[in-house]
């Protein structure tokens, strides 16, 4: 156990602020946002429709101690009747579409869809084919669009940030390294 | 020449790979695949391919792996009745790799399992994908079907069905569980929800744009798959890849694993209920990529291995870098090592869970990190020992136990001899070019890749065309093989463990449903 905690000692916090740039973040607008939205903590549900596993690598960083998701007021949830968001990886298969379906319609409204990825935002290299239906917004309405192959974890939470500003009310383009679509099928 | 007997007319196959290549008929091929079953030696891989329209045949490909040799065979099938003998019997492996192959060739492989595995309901029973003629590229959807697991019946059995969409950020299949109390009696595992039709998509592709998509054939395996495909492209070519771009391609690959060991061993230790460990090793992992954006200008760099080399050279001052972080990083691990060893919770969930007998991973054939964890002594880049680890040499690490705590075991030890190869790589770098143009394609022929990935050994097949357009490619990861293991360990044990037993394999889902 000493050894544990002379570790945790040692290493001290490691956390960094999130992205610069971005209005949401100063004095803590972000959390008035999420409060103001949604009244609690920003939920996040994640569903893989088809990617190759990469943009899971970097979906898992945003949990690591320097983007420290959670410290910003952000978490994944297990069910997708706890969230508030939904991010999509991957182009959506032919096998992964009603799954997919299913899980947008368990989630409560208001709700987002954050396309992640190139492949979930244009089908990437796999495209449409006998398989695979391309992008997200193929399948079901997509909010917020991170390209990236894989997208950063810097990248993602702007993504996160604008999908936040979508709920909102406060339309703005232009959000360094996020794609405005709205796309709504 | 091996297995003179069976009359096999065996040639040697281009590349740096000790690969010989022969047509077999149907009885040669599954005395060979008894003989080499018999000399313990292994099933790499099984695919199909339709060269009807470029002048081909209807063919069945397996790969095996016999005394440090690899040993690729062809039968060639009739169209009006395209079978095949069921190896299913001889290399437990195989089954699921038949299933595959009927349903994207409609090749059947006979008196063996015939439900299907990728096809879900994309496209219907009587349609095949990879077969040339008047199918269209975008099938039809067919009505769902149901799937026939198989049921475990008696006093106080139920089921527990678990997927495709997991409660966390893990790829999508499905589990079925049969259970009495919480002790697992049964799982059978159903995969293919990500098939997205990759070995479609290679198809008419330029040779030299083909990398690209293998390393999105599992994203956590990208330099190994881009690296085996590369390596068969390369043989297709005659293309001498120069020295300090294979040294470049193997620093990329010992990374790769390296991240990916030490995500494991942060994720493992999480599902045994150590958050420390996660906040650590994740730390660390984090650290890596940020050391890898620096010199390869991505945190993943999936694209820095290309065809005749690699993309871009170290800069000058990217060694000293490097070295440096990997110094900082191994007094870490060993730090964290002696925690993980020394921390009672951790190693009562870890010893005796998800146990794979060595004798039991022998017969399902498993392979890579998983095999050697159980006992095998396997690693291709050991036993190939294809530049550069013909001078930096590779010890395969082994535990016996084939339990979670043999492959965390194997993570740290394999995390230790991967920083000393990385230092002797860069102590080593040839000077010279790092990319050399591709020679003019041997049509026709079939070439292959292997490189031992961090999951395990990574094959990718290929037949290019002479314009250098891909005919066929068939990239095989090695959660193929240990997928069935992973429905052994389980069995016995607690559904609260499975989650632990399934990272300590954490096998690609992507890899394998293509």
């Amino acid at each position: 156990m000493w050894q544990m905690l002379r570790q945790i000692f040692r290493v001290g916090l490691v956390s960094q602020p999130p992205p610069p740039g971005d209005p949401a973040m100063i004095d803590g607008a972000l959390h008035a946002d999420i409060q103001r939205v949604f009244g609690r903590a920003l939920c996040l549900r994640h569903v893989d429709a088809g990617s190759c596993n990469g943009c899971e690598l970097e979906i898992h960083a945003l949990g690591n101690p320097y983007y420290n998701l959670e410290g910003l007021g952000i978490k994944f949830v297990a069910s997708p009747r706890h969230a508030d968001a939904l991010l999509v990886t991957g182009p959506v298969t032919r096998n992964m579409r009603e799954a997919l379906q299913r899980t947008y319609a368990a989630m409560p409204d208001p709700k987002f869809v954050i396309a992640v990825g190139d492949c979930a935002g244009c089908g990437g290299v796999f495209g449409e084919s006998y398989a695979s239906l391309g992008r997200v917004a193929n399948v079901i309405p997509v909010d917020v669009t991170v390209p990236g192959c894989p997208p950063s974890p810097t990248a993602l939470l702007r993504g996160i940030l604008a999908a936040v500003r979508v709920g909102s009310g406060e339309e703005r383009v232009g959000v360094e390294g996020v794609v405005w679509r709205r796309d709504r099928g | 020449m091996p297995y003179d007997d069976l009359e096999i007319a065996w040639k040697p196959m281009p590349g740096a790979l000790p690969a010989l290549h022969a047509v077999v008929t149907p009885a040669q091929l599954v005395a060979l695949c008894r003989r080499v079953r018999a000399d313990s030696g292994r099933l790499v891989s099984l695919w199909g391919e339709d060269g009807q329209d470029s002048g081909g045949a209807l063919l069945l490909c397996v790969v095996l792996e016999a005394a440090a040799q690899l040993l690729v065979v062809e039968q060639v099938l009739l169209p009006i009745s395209p079978v095949y003998p069921d190896l299913s019997e001889i290399f437990p492996s195989a089954a699921r790799l038949q299933r595959a192959t009927n349903d994207l060739l409609g090749m059947r492989a006979l008196g063996a399992d015939d439900r299907p595995w990728l096809r879900h309901m994309a496209w219907p029973a009587n349609c095949f994908p990879l077969r040339v003629g008047p199918v269209s590229p975008l099938l039809a959807p067919a009505a769902a079907e149901p799937y026939r697991f198989v049921r475990v019946e008696g006093d106080g059995v139920h089921e527990i069905a678990v997927g495709p969409v997991h409660a966390g950020t893990i790829e999508p299949g499905h589990f079925r569980f049969s259970v009495v109390g919480e002790k697992v009696l049964r799982l059978e595992a159903r995969l293919g929800y990500v098939h997205k039709g990759i070995e479609k998509r290679f198809e008419g592709m330029a040779l030299a744009d083909g990398s690209r998509l293998a390393a999105r054939v599992s994203g956590d395996s990208a330099v190994a798959f881009a690296w085996a495909y590369c390596m068969a492209a390369e043989a297709a070519t005659a293309t001498r890849v120069p020295a300090r771009a294979l040294a470049l391609r193997a620093l990329l690959l010992e990374r790769e694993r390296l991240a990916n060991h030490l995500g494991d061993l942060g994720a493992i230790g999480n599902d045994a209920g150590l958050a420390f460990g996660l906040a650590q090793f994740s730390r660390l992992k984090e650290d890596l990529l940020r050391v890898n954006e620096r010199v390869w200008a991505a945190r993943y760099p999936m694209d820095a291995v290309v065809p005749g080399g690699v993309h871009d050279d170290l800069s000058a001052d990217a060694p000293r870098l490097l070295l440096e972080s990997m110094a900082k990083l191994e007094s870490e691990v060993r730090v964290l090592r002696d925690i993980y060893d020394n921390h009672a919770g951790l190693q009562d969930r870890f010893m005796g869970a998800g146990r794979v007998t060595p004798e039991l991973a022998q017969h399902l054939g498993i392979v890579g990190l998983g095999a050697r964890a159980s006992g095998q002594a396997q690693d291709w880049r050991a036993t190939f020992r294809i530049a550069p680890y013909d001078d930096v040499e590779v010890t395969p690490i082994v535990r016996a136990q084939g339990d979670v705590a043999a492959r965390v075991a194997v993570r740290f030890d394999e995390v230790f001899e991967t920083l000393r190869l990385c230092r002797e790589l860069l102590a080593s770098l040839p000077q010279g070019s790092i990319r050399e143009p591709l020679g003019a394609v041997r049509a026709d022929a079939l070439a292959i890749g292997a490189v031992e990935g961090w999951r395990g050994p990574v094959l990718v097949g290929l037949r290019v065309a002479a314009d250098g357009r891909l005919l066929r490619c068939h990239p095989h990861d090695p959660s193929w093989h240990n997928w069935p293991a992973l429905e052994y360990a389980i069995i016995d044990n607690i559904v609260p463990d499975f989650p632990l037993i399934n990272k300590s394999f954490n096998l690609s889902y992507s890899g394998h449903d293509l």
